[in-house]
């Protein structure tokens, strides 16, 4: 009984002498249990290369966007390989939660004014949900004049209107690869021809491969899997197909691409491209993308703002 | 004989948990800058959930921080934060590991601010330096404050500033810890 005792005092006592060294103290706080993080920059834009991402903009935060297609290279140098014309579509996002966003834009081509939504319903997290999942809905109005239209044929504002809804449904494969799936429904209030349905069903598939830190090679095609044939002022359409560079620099992100659509609009690149990549009748493009915290996060307000030194 | 043994346990393990004195928290802070000197927009950052251990008794403390947790005033700095500078997807967390070296002086019984010496081994995107630094324990009842505030040099981490940003983006981080931990 006696050895017991001694045995037990010279256990609690060596527990006391014991000093609690860095490294149990360090395994005491990773005790805690691993928290479920949302995996962040599927992609560097809001764009893939035309069409919409994943991403969204902070809340709070103002994106001013320039996106500007030049002509067909295969112009020639008369027309100095397609840069002496242009298509340009100024826009404005901004972003009303983390989850939500909307933005407006008007483009040169057919004077369109657009404006669009994309909700995140699913994110993509380091354990548990797979992929991010999102809704992108746009409407747009051509603002160009009547078209000379047959006696008696109206040139009604709802003949000006198209809608595209997509889903979104990306995956951050590793840090350098992102895939992304948008199943897209666009539908145009006017097509050519009776002979055509209003409406186009398209799957698009994008993706990224980052080559550095701050460079990613991107990709985005749609195919339309009904009215394929559809006719656009009278010329065949083809599928879009963009290949692009994305440079990030320090407060925005600049991409370069080429592409057969001049249109920077859902409805004009997915349905109504009439240049076809077999042709040439490429065009190179940039996105440029300039963000402002309109609304800062919570633990930067209220703060005395310090003087600046210019 | 048996109530012997047991009483003398729990005296022995009541006097352990005494002498102990281990304080703790999730809730510290930790808040950096990184200005350029002529930078028009301030790079800044501040983290609210540092763990931090404090043995009273031998002067070992310990941070640990989770590099996504950091949060900045605009959204593109966090995500060229986490992307392009502390790589968080592969360096999640940074930790430092030390000995308040004169932790003797400071009288844990009695309320006050002790200025103390902390050196040890701060691991940041993947490179661990020994630092020491001067810093402040502050004893109010069964709290403990610690503050301190230093500069790291960003390239001695692996951190690289692209030409690109370097008027902007300082070459040096000042950091400044401030957490308040509870007897445990």
């Amino acid at each position: 009984m006696r050895r017991i005792f001694t045995a037990l005092l010279l256990s609690c006592g060596f527990a006391n002498a014991a000093h609690a060294q860095a490294d149990s103290l360090m395994n005491m706080l990773n005790d805690a249990p691993v928290k479920k993080e949302a995996v962040s920059a599927t992609f560097k834009a809001t764009r893939i290369i035309n069409g919409s991402s994943v991403e969204n903009l902070g809340a709070g935060v103002l994106d001013f966007r320039i996106s500007h297609r030049f002509g067909q290279l295969n112009q020639g140098a008369e027309n100095f390989f397609g840069l002496d014309n242009a298509t340009t579509r100024l826009g404005l996002d901004y972003g009303i939660t983390k989850w939500l966003m909307i933005g407006l834009g008007h483009s040169t081509l057919n004077k369109e004014n657009d404006g669009f939504l994309k909700a995140r319903i699913l994110s993509q997290k380091n354990a548990g949900m797979p992929v991010t999942l999102s809704y992108a809905g746009s409407v747009s109005v051509q603002t160009t004049k009547a078209p000379t239209l047959p006696a008696g044929d109206k040139w009604l504002f709802t003949n000006r209107l198209y809608y595209t809804n997509q889903v979104l449904i990306a995956r951050k494969i590793s840090n350098a690869l992102s895939l992304q799936l948008m199943p897209t429904l666009v539908h145009y209030n006017l097509v050519d021809s009776t002979k055509f349905s209003n409406n186009t069903l398209a799957i698009g598939i994008g993706g990224r491969i980052k080559v550095s830190k701050r460079i990613a090679i991107t990709g985005e095609y749609y195919y339309r899997v009904t009215n394929a044939d559809l006719f656009y002022s009278g010329q065949k359409t083809y599928n879009a197909l963009a290949i692009g560079v994305d440079i990030e620099t320090g407060g925005h992100v600049f991409q370069m691409m080429l592409t057969n659509s001049p249109g920077i609009t859902d409805r004009t690149f997915i349905g109504q491209t009439t240049d076809s990549w077999e042709k040439g009748a490429l065009h190179f493009g940039f996105n440029i993308s300039r963000v402002f915290t309109i609304v800062k996060p919570r633990e930067f307000r209220d703060k005395a703002e310090e003087p600046r030194s210019w | 004989m048996k109530k012997l043994i047991l009483t003398s346990c729990f005296l022995l393990a009541g006097a352990t948990s005494i002498f102990a004195q281990k304080y703790m928290t999730r809730t510290g802070k930790i808040s950096f800058s990184a200005t350029a000197p002529k930078s028009p927009e301030k790079i800044e950052a501040v983290n609210n959930e540092v763990a931090n251990i404090l043995d009273a008794k031998t002067g070992d403390i310990v941070f640990q921080v989770l590099i996504k947790s950091f949060k900045f005033e605009r959204e593109l700095m966090k995500e060229h934060f986490d992307e392009n500078y502390m790589e968080s997807d592969k360096f999640p967390k940074s930790e430092f590991k030390g000995n308040v070296t004169d932790i003797a002086q400071v009288n844990f019984a009695k309320d006050g601010t002790y200025n103390v010496k902390v050196s040890g081994k701060l691991t940041m995107h993947g490179v661990t330096k020994d630092v020491a630094v001067p810093g402040t324990l502050t004893v109010s009842g069964k709290n403990v404050s610690a503050k301190a505030k230093f500069v790291v040099v960003l390239k001695d981490y692996g951190i690289t500033v692209p030409a690109l940003v370097a008027d902007k983006l300082s070459k040096e981080a000042t950091i400044a810890l401030e957490s308040t931990l509870t007897q445990k």
